[in-house]
């Protein structure tokens, strides 16, 4: 885990006094809403529905049990005992009072957290593969370079008042797990045939109410150009994306109306601007003190196997579906990597509350070298935990309603706050994806459908990820009534895709038998071993609107 | 700022959110901010909505709440109720906790 550097402290020390001012001028009248919002909105408050909203960065996904049982006493003390995740890794707690806000991050802060970069028109925080460092076949553990670009980014000057926020994700796998043609810059480490590490990447992805896959800008940027490669995207989007309209102000028009072949051109030759010594590099022994940050814990030596969770999964059938469920292989022979499911059935996706939260920070403290992490799917992961210790935390997490063995099934959905608590939603997300866990409540039901991700977003924003779920649903507003629409096909891994709408919506009545319908049309024509992701992929849409709106 | 009142709207009312807290808060008859829906003062027809939400500009109210609008109301019987899920739900708190917001609130008085 990174930990604070003397200038880390002192910049988010400052910032808490800062706003400490902020808030305290806004309430005496000094400031004006419209002067305060910005500032504010710089510092995770929002204004929802019911409340503020404060969202709170966790870099990367990646947490410590002290930093997670502090969200836990945030929950407790200054909201109303839970928070929630969200598919940038972060957590948003949705009542807390605006004057007491300082003396949250304060607290906040004393664990090395924050809200900077969790909103506004900046580079975001940096998004990650939740299974860094825990996964066989990663080239490097991207949070290295994900906290580079952290440093970097925070405050930079240039890339403050950018044309619209900037997300970027990096994966060091594969396996996409990180959502990366999704972002503004996609990064995947890649090892070159010399055996040189570098970066492959993706410009101009994006949800919102124009999807984007990204466009590959580059094959392999080396090392220590890779800053000097984002300050040249940054660049070009900065003096040319549009300011004059929001809703085409990301990087992704940007690369779209410029056409990818125009928009390679511009990078290269602003990245040929940059004079090599002065290139901004990072200085090897500061490479070198974050990289050791990260270092692989102290793996014991184990045998592959172990006798105690086969006779264990023998004895118990619910852990035996866990195990197959929620826990994926680890590099390390005797250890396991463990996904905590946020999606009980009936259950709010990405919600935990205090007592959950520092069950999970018991659980990563004793058995999983004090490391949790978040992922953009709304739930968490026990990175290391050895094969032996696997029952015993199956048992906490149970006593937790933390052991639904759902992971990547249909009943593991994203799903944005909606109109239960957004102020820019159009219609409620969250019952939806709770009426639907509970139609497929039965397990064995939903491990015959097998790998099936649905994606909810409460209006045309994308939180809730619909344009890339296998089953989207969108939420939108006629007249005051919640209207839903399908797309199907959608997908966030290493083969991206957008969904595509099947027809006219359906009403909060029709929806959930709709999905029944898009799911028997699938169980139907699949063939042997076959996700709905192939199937749909191979029989197109026509099937699923013949039976969708047959009369 | 969305469009919270359709243009045939007959009755209206004025909602914001609190400075201190962002409690959702109803322009009342006597120019205060009350936390319930039905101490809302109701407007009846366009003029004496511009009228409503005219009272909730003055710069003083500043200091209290943030970004008054005029929402609309639908007659039920003899009380009103507003018209959009929204401010259905605004009025209440989240449909999936209500345990949370003035659902709770008002449980608990009762």
């Amino acid at each position: 885990m990174y930990r604070y550097d003397e200038f880390d402290h002192q910049l988010v020390g400052d910032r808490v006094k800062q706003f400490r001012g902020q808030v305290e001028r806004r309430v005496s009248g000094e400031l004006t809403e419209d002067a305060f919002k910005p500032l504010r909105l710089m510092n995770g408050v929002y204004l929802q529905l019911h409340a503020y909203m404060l969202r709170v960065a966790i870099p990367y996904g990646t947490l410590s049990s002290k930093q997670l049982r502090m969200q836990a006493h945030i929950a407790r003390k200054y909201d109303r005992g839970y928070g929630h995740f969200t598919t940038r890794q972060n957590i948003q707690f949705n009542w807390p009072a605006l004057d007491k806000i300082p003396d949250l991050l304060e607290e906040l802060a004393t664990v090395e957290m924050h809200a900077i970069q969790t909103s506004g028109n900046c580079i975001r925080n940096v998004t990650s593969d939740q299974y860094a460092a825990a996964i066989d076949g990663e080239v490097e553990d991207p949070r290295i370079i994900s906290e580079i670009i952290r440093q970097w980014s925070t405050f930079h000057p240039e890339f403050t008042y950018l044309p619209r926020k900037f997300k970027i994700a990096v994966t060091g796998h594969d396996n996409d797990r990180a959502a990366i043609k999704l972002h503004d810059i996609g990064i995947v480490i890649k090892q070159n045939e010399l055996g040189d590490v570098g970066y492959e990447i993706h410009v101009g992805g994006g949800q919102g109410r124009t999807p984007f896959i990204a466009k590959k800008m580059a094959d392999f940027v080396p090392k220590a150009q890779l800053l000097a490669y984002l300050e040249a995207v940054m660049r070009v989007y900065n003096m040319l994306g549009r300011r004059d309209n929001s809703y085409k102000a990301r990087i992704k028009i940007m690369v779209h109306e410029t056409g990818e072949v125009e928009m390679r051109r511009l990078i290269e030759a602003e990245f040929a601007k940059i004079d090599a010594s002065q290139m901004l590099a990072v200085p090897q022994a500061e490479i070198d003190r974050i990289s050791a940050y990260f270092a692989s814990p102290e793996f014991e030596t184990l045998p592959a196997t172990s006798p105690a969770l086969d006779a264990a999964k023998t004895q118990d059938a619910d852990f035996a579906r866990w195990v197959r469920a929620n826990v994926v292989a680890h590099k390390q022979d005797g250890y396991a990597i463990v996904n905590i499911s946020l999606k009980p059935i009936g259950g709010v996706p990405g919600d935990a509350t205090d007592v959950q939260m520092e069950a999970v920070a018991d659980l990563a403290e004793r058995y999983s070298f004090d490391e949790i992490r978040v992922t953009h799917e709304q739930n968490l992961v026990l990175p290391h935990i050895r094969l032996d210790d696997l029952k015993t935390v199956y048992d906490a997490l149970n006593a937790h309603e933390l052991a639904t063995a759902n992971l990547g099934l249909i009943s593991d959905t994203i799903a944005c706050p909606g109109l239960d608590y957004c102020n820019l939603a159009n219609a409620r997300s969250i019952p939806l994806a709770q009426e639907i866990s509970e139609r497929f409540a039965d397990l064995d039901r939903q491990y015959d459908i097998g790998e099936l991700k649905i994606k909810i977003s409460g209006c045309i924003n994308a939180c809730g990820h619909h344009h890339v779920g296998h089953i989207g649903i969108l939420g939108v507003d006629k007249k005051g009534t919640e209207f839903y629409q399908i797309s199907l096909g959608g997908s966030a891994d290493e083969n991206a895709s957008i969904g595509t709408i099947t027809g006219r919506a359906f009403t909060e009545e029709t929806i959930v038998d709709a999905i029944e319908t898009v799911v028997t049309t699938y169980t139907d024509m699949r063939q042997t071993d076959e996700r709905f992701i192939d199937t749909f992929r191979r029989v197109g849409l026509d099937p699923f609107k013949e039976r969708l709106y047959a009369e | 700022m969305a469009q919270h009142s359709s243009k045939g709207a007959r009755f209206q009312a004025v909602t914001a959110n609190r400075l201190s807290d962002g409690e959702v808060v109803y322009l009342t008859a006597d120019n205060q901010w009350a936390e319930t829906f039905p101490a809302a003062d109701i407007a009846d027809g366009p003029e004496a909505g511009d009228a409503l939400m005219a009272r909730a500009l003055p710069a003083d109210f500043e200091l209290h709440v943030l970004e008054p609008y005029l929402f609309e109301v639908l007659q039920d019987g003899t009380d009103y109720k507003p018209a959009s899920v929204r401010e259905i739900i605004r009025a209440a708190g989240p449909t999936v906790r209500l345990d949370l917001g003035k659902q709770a609130d008002a449980k608990r008085e009762s």
